[in-house]
């Protein structure tokens, strides 16, 4: 049996987790003399028990969580009995802060679920029993308590354990244990009492002391992400790693994946001396027998059963960020030491927690959990989460922010890298675009000067960016200074400087990309000659309708004093015409909407332009 | 090893860590500071000459064995530290043959800061936290690797393995990354930074165990020896050299004592002791009834002291 236990709490807010954990490191006798006395003044304080110590406080840590008598974050705690050391991560309850909760889970082998005897089973009683089991955490104990409260009624601790059966049986739990407990007055925690005459099973410390987590005979070969090239000097060249799964010694054939790359295992390198062999949960150094091609983010895995490689993936995924997780937008990638750009091309659907029912989603929400596929940038070594943890768990994260937005789990694979050949294909704009997972548009600014074009251009820009669009911006810094470095002002030179920015935006919608043009473009006729070179949709043209009153207020550059002075020629709105568009695709008023808003606008408007296109581009095949 | 069969075990105290127990928080925090390096533009590891220091580094060493580690190490010196600490730091240094940063607020000093001019609190916020944050910002370090555990206070217990740090290496405790598995999430802008903590998951006892095990050498005020202390708020606290403003008439009396943590002399109370092995001190370890932290005076000096500290960037 295992020497080490790790194990989390879990369950709705106030049902007593932190309390049971106090209760559990109390008598353990884990709580220090000064410690104690710290409690004693922090139970006046803070304390939610009157006189009598409050031994949740002995693990809310935070100065936020004693204030208000809530856990907002995971607390790691040890304690150690003869039979068994424990970690134990105790989690907070409140659905706000459910990451942090499948943050204690990721790592938890068992799941000590507490409900309030008074209350019943709550909301997040299910939603947490779903967390965890999707977590793959296989054993849960349900701590029913405050039985103390409930009169220690048989009644209602058989109602509330046949209420949750059905769950158990649905979620696929190893072993499920009920007990009643007081963690307040410490009945059934780490000794029987004579509360509950009727209960005949194990107390809470002794089921953890004798729980076997292990798991069934675990049949995946050996694999090991490789962390770090140790490349001291030419007589050394070792890959660093922790042993995933299996078992590895001298003389293995094992595969390099990606590449396929076959050879021998020539050493296992520690400290000071060589280890003939090496299994899961080791970190060790691998020298191979020959000179082959491998980085931070391959694996080394068994020859004869290598790892799985593919670049797209069916998996769940925990919404762990206030910005929705959207199908279209691409995010940063880590599975195991690998790092790459994943796509979210369809939200397929959303779980509903406390039924286990299916909703339709085109977004996740903060603490949403859904099933989602997802296309990388390459392929990618893996196994599926519930073969292995370490080689199946995944997280998102924001390119912009840099936040943890996702977590998840592969379920398979949607194709193997193994079954991918090479096409004989024309590389056209389709083919280009499907492979940016976008489709091509130009999205064409008009108006006065100073009327906000390039803040809204850029702004956008940047917000397609993150949300992993390829673009590009034209705009008057860019065009004027090379390839129209030979334009004026003129009409003509108006007309021509328009003609050849339509031309490269036209290439660039080609290549792929979501191209920007932002230039006052003052002529209607010229502005239907652009549309007329784009396919139906590919061209929306946006008018930033500010006022000429407006713009001469603003006049950034002052270009407008200059232009009244005389000092300026053939300035548009001044001594030049602008013809508003009759009918853009979108017009935007700058004195009502902050550049923020424009943005959104363009945004939804693109989103909607997108929907009415035929499928193809945005769903790879 | 031995440890284990030179003292009995009785029911009351806590289990001797097995071999494998050992190995596996040993391979974790391998794991851990493979991947601090790898995501790590400049990474640097916080050396404070103390046990948990000792452990980190030779963990350090056994992660990218047979190459040296490649990053250096950084010690914060307010100039008070226990003599022996900085002759070992320096013996340690030399043998190792790791580059070895020692950094001090000299600014701080020149204006007279010292344990008897300023509170504790003040005093570690100058020539402790501020002088970090000197040295950090200097160097340019991305990834900071530190030794603190999670057992050894309630805001730890709190901390995440691979923890951020905004511009001005500030803690939000309220807005920590999540952290799933084993991925830690490194990306970070310009002048944030990450704490990387590679002995999270170890306890007291786990630390001297494996000491006990690996041989790892430790300073000699871990063990009991005759010292000169006074009482001070009843606590023994070692007169080191003569900058120890003596009360008039006052003389240190020789008592037997060992230190459970080290940091700047005047704030690190002793305990009396007699455990002059690392087999004894874990003994002692294991029936202790007061915490380890308890002898740091800077911990009590405020409502939730450690949290407020980390908030501006102690470690």
């Amino acid at each position: 049996m295992r020497d080490t236990l790790r194990f989390m709490t879990c369950g709705s807010v106030d049902d007593g987790k932190s309390t049971l954990i106090g209760r559990l490191l109390w008598e353990s006798k884990q709580v220090f003399e000064d410690q104690l006395s710290a409690l004693a003044t922090d139970s006046t304080r803070y304390g939610t028990q009157g006189e009598a110590m409050d031994l949740a406080l002995l693990v809310d840590g935070l100065q936020a969580e004693r204030e208000q008598s809530i856990t907002i974050d995971v607390a790691y705690r040890f304690f150690a009995t003869p039979r068994r050391r424990f970690v134990v991560a105790d989690t907070p309850g409140h659905e706000q802060y459910t990451r942090n909760m499948a943050t204690g889970a990721s790592t938890a082998e068992l799941a000590v679920l507490v409900v309030n005897a008074a209350k019943g089973l709550q909301t997040q009683t299910h939603r947490h029993a779903r967390i965890v089991a999707m977590l793959g955490v296989r054993h849960l104990v349900m701590a029913v308590n405050k039985m103390d409260l409930a009169g220690w009624d048989q009644a209602i601790f058989s109602q509330i354990v046949q209420e949750f059966q059905p769950l158990v049986d649905a979620l696929g739990f190893e072993s499920f244990q009920p007990i009643p407990v007081s963690a307040l007055n410490g009945d059934y925690v780490t000794a029987h009492s004579s509360a509950a005459p009727w209960y005949t099973g194990p107390t809470l410390l002794s089921c953890l002391e004798e729980i076997d987590v292990s798991r069934g005979a675990e049949d995946l070969e050996f694999r090991m992400p490789v962390q770090w090239v140790n490349r001291p000097s030419q007589d050394f060249r070792g890959y660093c790693g922790r042993v995933a799964s299996g078992r590895v010694k001298v003389g293995d054939r094992v595969r390099i994946v990606p590449g396929g790359m076959e050879t021998t295992v020539r050493s296992i390198v520690t400290w000071h001396e060589e280890r003939p062999a090496a299994s899961a949960g080791d970190s060790i150094t691998i020298c191979l027998d020959s000179e082959v091609d491998v980085t931070r983010g391959n694996i080394l895995a068994s020859a004869s059963d290598p790892a799985e490689l593919s670049d797209q993936f069916e998996a769940r995924v925990l919404c762990l960020s206030e910005h929705n997780l959207v199908a279209g937008r691409s995010y940063l990638f880590q599975l195991h030491t690998c790092q790459a750009v994943a796509t979210i091309t369809a939200v397929k659907y959303q779980v509903d927690v406390r039924l286990g029912t299916h909703l339709a989603a085109r977004t996740l929400g903060l603490n949403d959990i859904g099933v989602v596929n997802l296309s990388i940038d390459r392929p990618v070594p893996f196994e599926t989460y519930n073969r292995c943890r370490r080689l199946g768990s995944f997280i998102l994260v924001d390119r912009l922010t840099n936040q943890t937005v996702g977590a998840g789990m592969i379920d398979f694979a949607l194709r193997r890298a193994a079954n991918i050949h090479w096409q004989a294909m024309d590389v056209n704009k389709a083919v280009r675009a499907r492979q940016k997972l976008q489709r091509p548009v130009c999205l064409w600014f008009t108006g006065l000067s100073a009327s906000g074009k390039s803040t809204i251009a850029n702004l956008l820009e940047k917000r397609l960016f993150a949300a992993g669009r390829h673009t590009y911006t034209l705009d008057g810094d860019n065009v004027r200074h090379g390839l129209n470095r030979d334009l004026g002002f003129s009409e003509a030179d108006r007309v021509e400087n328009i003609r050849r920015v339509t031309e490269v935006a036209r290439l660039l919608v080609d290549a792929g990309l979501v191209v920007i043009v932002s230039f006052i473009s003052p002529y209607r006729a010229e502005r239907e000659i652009a549309r007329s070179r784009f396919e139906p949709r590919e061209f929306l043209e946006i008018f930033v309708d500010t006022p000429i009153a407006e713009c001469e207020r603003r006049d950034p550059k002052g270009l407008y004093a200059k232009a009244r002075r005389g000092a300026l020629t053939n300035f548009t709105g001044i001594d030049s015409a602008y013809e508003p568009p009759d009918s853009p695709e979108i017009r935007l008023d700058t004195v009502v909407c902050t550049a923020e808003e424009c943005v959104d606008r363009i945004l939804f408007a693109l989103d909607d332009n997108q929907a009415h296109k035929s499928a193809g581009a945005w769903e790879p095949s | 090893m031995t440890h284990s069969s030179t003292h009995p075990t009785s029911e009351s105290e806590s289990i001797p860590p097995a071999r494998s127990y050992l190995a596996g928080l040993e391979a974790e925090s391998i794991e851990i500071i493979r991947e601090a390096v790898a995501l790590a533009d400049k990474p640097v590891m916080m050396y404070s000459i103390g046990k948990d220091s000792s452990v980190m580094l030779h963990l350090a060493r056994k992660a990218f064995w047979p190459a040296p580690p490649p990053f250096p190490l950084l010690h914060i010196d307010t100039t008070w530290k226990f003599r022996e600490m900085i002759a070992f730091r320096d013996r340690i240094a030399a043998e190792s043959g790791i580059k070895l940063i020692v950094h001090t607020n000299h600014a701080r000093l020149a204006e007279g800061v010292s344990p008897f001019t300023y509170d504790s609190e003040r005093y570690t916020t100058m020539m402790k936290t501020e002088a970090l944050k000197q040295a950090l910002d200097r160097e340019g370090f991305d990834i900071i690797m530190g030794g603190a555990r999670r057992d050894e206070e309630k805001s730890r217990a709190k901390e995440r393995i691979f923890s951020f740090r905004s511009a001005g290496h500030r803690w939000d405790p309220k807005m920590q990354r999540p952290e799933l598995w084993n991925l830690y999430n490194a990306r970070i802008h310009p002048g944030e930074t990450i704490r990387v903590f590679p002995l999270s998951n170890w306890t007291e006892a786990d630390v001297w165990h494996y000491i006990a095990e690996e041989n790892i050498p430790v300073v000699p005020l871990y063990f009991a020896a005759p010292r000169p202390v006074v009482k001070r708020s009843g606590q023994w606290i070692m007169v080191d050299d003569d900058r120890f403003p003596l009360d008039p008439g006052e003389t240190p009396e020789m008592r037997v004592v060992r230190f459970r943590t080290l940091g700047c002399y005047p704030l690190t109370a002793a305990v009396e002791s007699s455990a002059a092995t690392v087999s004894e001190i874990i003994q002692e370890t294991q029936t202790a009834r007061t915490s380890e932290r308890c002898g740091r005076l800077i911990d009590f000096d405020q409502v939730a002291s450690m949290e407020r500290k980390k908030l501006e960037g102690y470690f």
